[in-house]
């Protein structure tokens, strides 16, 4: 084999931090290399070294044995690396064709090639089976085509390293293992590809080799059948950790019931006929691919839209038609499914936001002044009992870490007493440290007597923590499971809608 | 490449140097043309100073005019604070002069009560006059920016009609006026034998308001919280409507208020060039104090000295005092580029 890219002693520097120390990394021809770390462990720094996105302060990048010059993207394409990154950067009013020629066509032309760029991109699609419709806009296609379309864009400049900066954050699990299967097949046509990841079972199902990063350093490499999740994760991490285990025990009365509700939203049915049962000291678990109607789901649970039929209700109250204020108010808490665009304001401090919900609350305001001192104590509290790191009650939230920030907002949530929370999407794009600890505080609610939704795409996350199982597809619940008999199977059939004997609904 | 990278955050002499260094370019490319009149800039900007601070009389001429600029740009910060795109200042302005000078005109209570009435009047015109728009936005969507601004002509063409009609001022000789306000509810002078009166005081005191209101109440808290993240303030069962109505009502008032005690404080009956855009300016005062209350007094200050000085400097030098409209114009572009490289920082 041949080495196809070579990164040696990489160092960057951003002031006082460090985010790659003397990083060597190499790539072989034909494989698929994971670069397996934590957030914040300099993955996507070490790629954008590689990219040209960023000069490095010392070291050096050499693809196919040539050196490349640092700081400059366009040498990385020219000689065949192309990378996909996490936040797509494509144009939603343009077609797929125009998205992918986009860029790559010299503006002093008067005419653009359109119709030659066509038949490459079509010969493209068919050779690594990523089937496109070139005159689809991208504004009508799925995250799933998207990602494909980002691939593609890079294809058509020829790459022959392709980079893909946590391909799967925005994918639900069929989608992310079809699209390991594709770049599987891809490689067979000569690619080398490298895809940072912070999950381990994707690692273990779709890499040849890992190499784990922490702390800016190359901890490990490992031949991916020689080596484990467990031992991967010690790597990654830096120590042992384990997820708490969910323990039985009596469960309560019924907190929260929804019966048959319908929900439309922009002229759309999201939800119809749903209807679950919450109980005391029970989590309830809905699993399902994305977009079948989780967010109108968490939508209802939070007051921000409403049922236009069936009802919802929260300890003999009708809470259908309240609203964030409301709900909160009857004993619902509620951890949104997007931290940063709806958990919290990232420029107010972790103080503000802590009190955010509960500002008109005789405990934090009196006559219509904020009680600050009451304030920053709550929230001094808050950052110890639930262990948020590096923070003061005035640190402004942005600044805070996805694992801490979603402490906070389970603090906010959990202190209030709640007799029923929602948890939509709590550990997405967390590392394994912070998914521990936020696993712990929801079974800690549980074995307080709340009544759990969660709302999840990861399975192991749901059958880990839920009593009960329930599948959501478009819009439609299926009728609970016990967690003891869901296994894998059980669920992807449920998910894909089959969960009833003669069941039409596939 | 060139990168922006974002701040963790913004240290305080940035947020100080910021201003000034976007002031010191304006005045930088205002140079350009001050040359191009064929006036060396030193001198001219010599007699510009010169002209706001060379004298008591120039002083309180400047504070005169930094008075409303304060109200205006009070009323714009609060309303960018929480992302409404308040551009109706100027109609505000004159709604508020409007109807202080109309019920000032025939107000029979003594000075100490009606000067209080008036004030009020002029706010509570103000708040109507943004009332409007901020409805149309929240219920149907309309862009405040637009109706706003356009609402401004509408309300200066519409002061042309009563002071040319209703409420024309028959002792003012032609020069179309309306009828002044009652002598009893005049301001105080806060220098003898100058125009600045105690207007300035009740300026200030509206910027300690403010301050009070958005760093301390919770309608300041939620104001803050929707203006910098809408969905999670939503989310956290903050009214928006309610959040943006109320700021609209904050701002219109404000605004309103300057007409207010422009009128009772200088001109004590309204014409249609009472303001050299007040409203306007007082936009380009909140930008210039990145929405801080005690920046606005600053910037105003600054404003004002640039609207002063450029008579003085027209008058000694040659070039048309129109350069004080460039210059603060200037101002707002420069500052808008200052705040990214406050917020950014770029990166090879």
């Amino acid at each position: 084999m041949t080495k196809v890219l070579e990164l040696h002693d990489i160092t960057k520097r951003f002031g006082a931090l460090t985010a790659n120390d003397d990083v060597t990394l190499t790539l072989e021809e034909g494989e698929i290399l994971a670069l397996l770390g934590e957030n914040g462990a300099g993955k996507t720094t070490l790629m954008n070294i590689l990219f040209g996105h960023y000069a490095a302060d010392e070291g050096s990048v050499r693809v196919f044995g040539k050196e490349l010059p640092p700081g400059l993207p366009r040498a990385a394409i020219e000689v065949g690396v192309g990378m996909v990154h996490q936040h797509f950067t494509l144009a939603g009013n343009l077609s797929v064709l125009e998205n992918v020629m986009l860029g790559s066509e010299p503006l002093t032309r008067a005419r653009s090639a359109r119709s030659e760029a066509r038949k490459k991109l079509l010969q493209i699609a068919e050779r690594f089976g990523l089937p496109v419709n070139p005159e689809a806009k991208v504004r009508s296609l799925s995250v799933g085509e998207r990602q494909r379309v980002e691939i593609l864009k890079a294809l058509y400049r020829d790459a022959r390293i392709l980079i893909l900066d946590e391909p799967t954050a925005v994918l639900a699990r069929p989608e992310a293992m079809r699209l390991f299967e594709t770049l599987r097949d891809m490689t067979k046509e000569g690619l080398s590809l490298i895809f940072i990841s912070h999950k381990l079972h994707e690692v273990m199902a779709a890499s040849d080799r890992v190499a784990v990063l922490r702390g800016g350093k190359m901890v490990a490499e490992r031949n991916t059948p020689e080596t484990t999740p467990e031992e991967l994760a010690e790597l990654m991490v830096g120590r042992k950790v384990e997820r708490p285990v969910r323990h039985d025990h009596e469960i309560g009365a019924p907190v929260l019931v929804a019966n048959n509700v319908r929900v439309e939203e922009g002229g759309e049915v999201r939800l119809d006929e749903v209807s679950f049962t919450v109980h005391a000291g029970e989590i309830l678990g809905i699993v399902g691919v994305s977009g079948n109607g989780q967010a109108s789901l968490g939508g209802l649970l939070s007051g921000l839209v409403h049922p236009i039929a069936g009802r919802l209700i929260l300890l003999d109250e009708d809470i259908g038609h309240l609203g964030p204020r409301g709900m909160i108010r009857a004993g619902a808490g509620r951890v949104p499914e997007d931290r940063h665009a709806e958990g919290v304001v990232g420029e107010l401090s972790l103080w503000e936001n802590a009190v955010l919900e509960r500002l008109r609350t005789p405990e934090f305001s009196r006559r219509g002044f904020v009680r600050q001192r009451a304030a920053r104590e709550y929230t001094s509290g808050l950052i110890e009992r639930f262990d948020i790191r590096g923070a003061a009650p005035d640190t402004r939230t942005r600044l805070l870490s996805g694992g801490n920030m979603q402490k906070l907002i389970l603090g906010r949530v959990l202190t209030n007493g709640p007799r029923f929370v929602l948890a939509n999407q709590p550990t997405r794009g967390l590392d394994e440290g912070a998914i521990a600890s936020v696993h712990a505080e929801l079974l800690a609610a549980r074995a307080e007597g709340a009544a759990i939704l969660l709302i999840s795409e990861e399975l192991e996350e749901a059958v880990a923590l839920s009593d009960r199982i329930q599948a959501i597809v478009k819009g439609r619940l299926s009728e609970p499971i016990s967690a003891d008999e869901a296994d894998p199977q059980r669920l992807g059939l449920m998910m894909a809608g089959v969960w009833k004997e003669n069941d039409d609904a596939a | 490449m060139m990168r922006l990278e974002r701040r963790s955050h913004v240290p305080l002499h940035l947020a100080i140097i910021a201003p000034l260094a976007a002031i010191l370019t304006a005045l930088l490319l205002a140079a350009g043309l001050i040359a191009a009149a064929d006036v060396n800039p030193l001198t001219a900007y010599g007699e510009m100073v010169n002209g706001a601070f060379g004298s008591r009389l120039s002083i309180a001429e400047m504070l005169t005019r930094a008075t409303p600029l304060v109200f205006t740009g009070l009323a714009a910060a609060v309303a960018f604070r929480a992302r409404l795109w308040n551009i109706g200042g100027e109609g505000q302005f004159f709604v508020g002069a409007l109807i202080t000078a109309w019920i000032g005109h025939s107000l029979e209570v003594p000075g100490w009560i009606g000067v209080p009435i008036l004030m009020f009047a002029g706010m509570a015109a103000g708040a109507a006059l943004l009332a409007g728009p901020a409805f149309l936005r929240l219920r149907f969507g309309v862009d405040e920016v637009v109706t706003t601004l356009l609402l401004n002509f509408i309300v200066i063409l519409f002061v042309g009609l009563m002071i040319e009609g209703p409420m024309r001022d028959p002792l003012a000789f032609g020069w179309p006026s309306s009828v002044p306000v009652d002598g009893d509810y005049r301001l105080p002078d806060l220098i003898p034998r100058t125009r600045l009166h105690i207007g300035l005081l009740v300026a200030i005191a509206a910027a300690g308001a403010v301050w009070l209101i958005l760093a301390r109440t919770v309608f300041g808290a939620e104001t803050r919280a929707a203006g910098l993240n809408a969905s999670a303030a939503a989310f956290a069962g903050i009214s928006l409507p309610q959040t943006i109505m109320g700021v609209a009502l904050l701002s219109g008032a404000l605004a309103g208020l300057a007409g207010s005690v422009e009128v009772m404080g200088v001109t004590a009956g309204v014409t249609t060039t009472m303001s050299p855009g007040f409203g306007y300016a007082g936009i380009v005062v909140a930008m210039l104090a990145a929405l801080h209350p005690a920046g606005v007094v600053a910037a105003a200050v600054f404003v004002a000295t640039v609207f002063v000085g450029a008579d003085a400097m027209s008058r000694a030098t040659g070039v048309p005092s129109f350069i004080a409209d460039v210059i603060v114009a200037l101002c707002l572009l420069t500052m808008i580029v200052a705040l990214l490289f406050t917020t950014y920082r770029v990166r090879r």
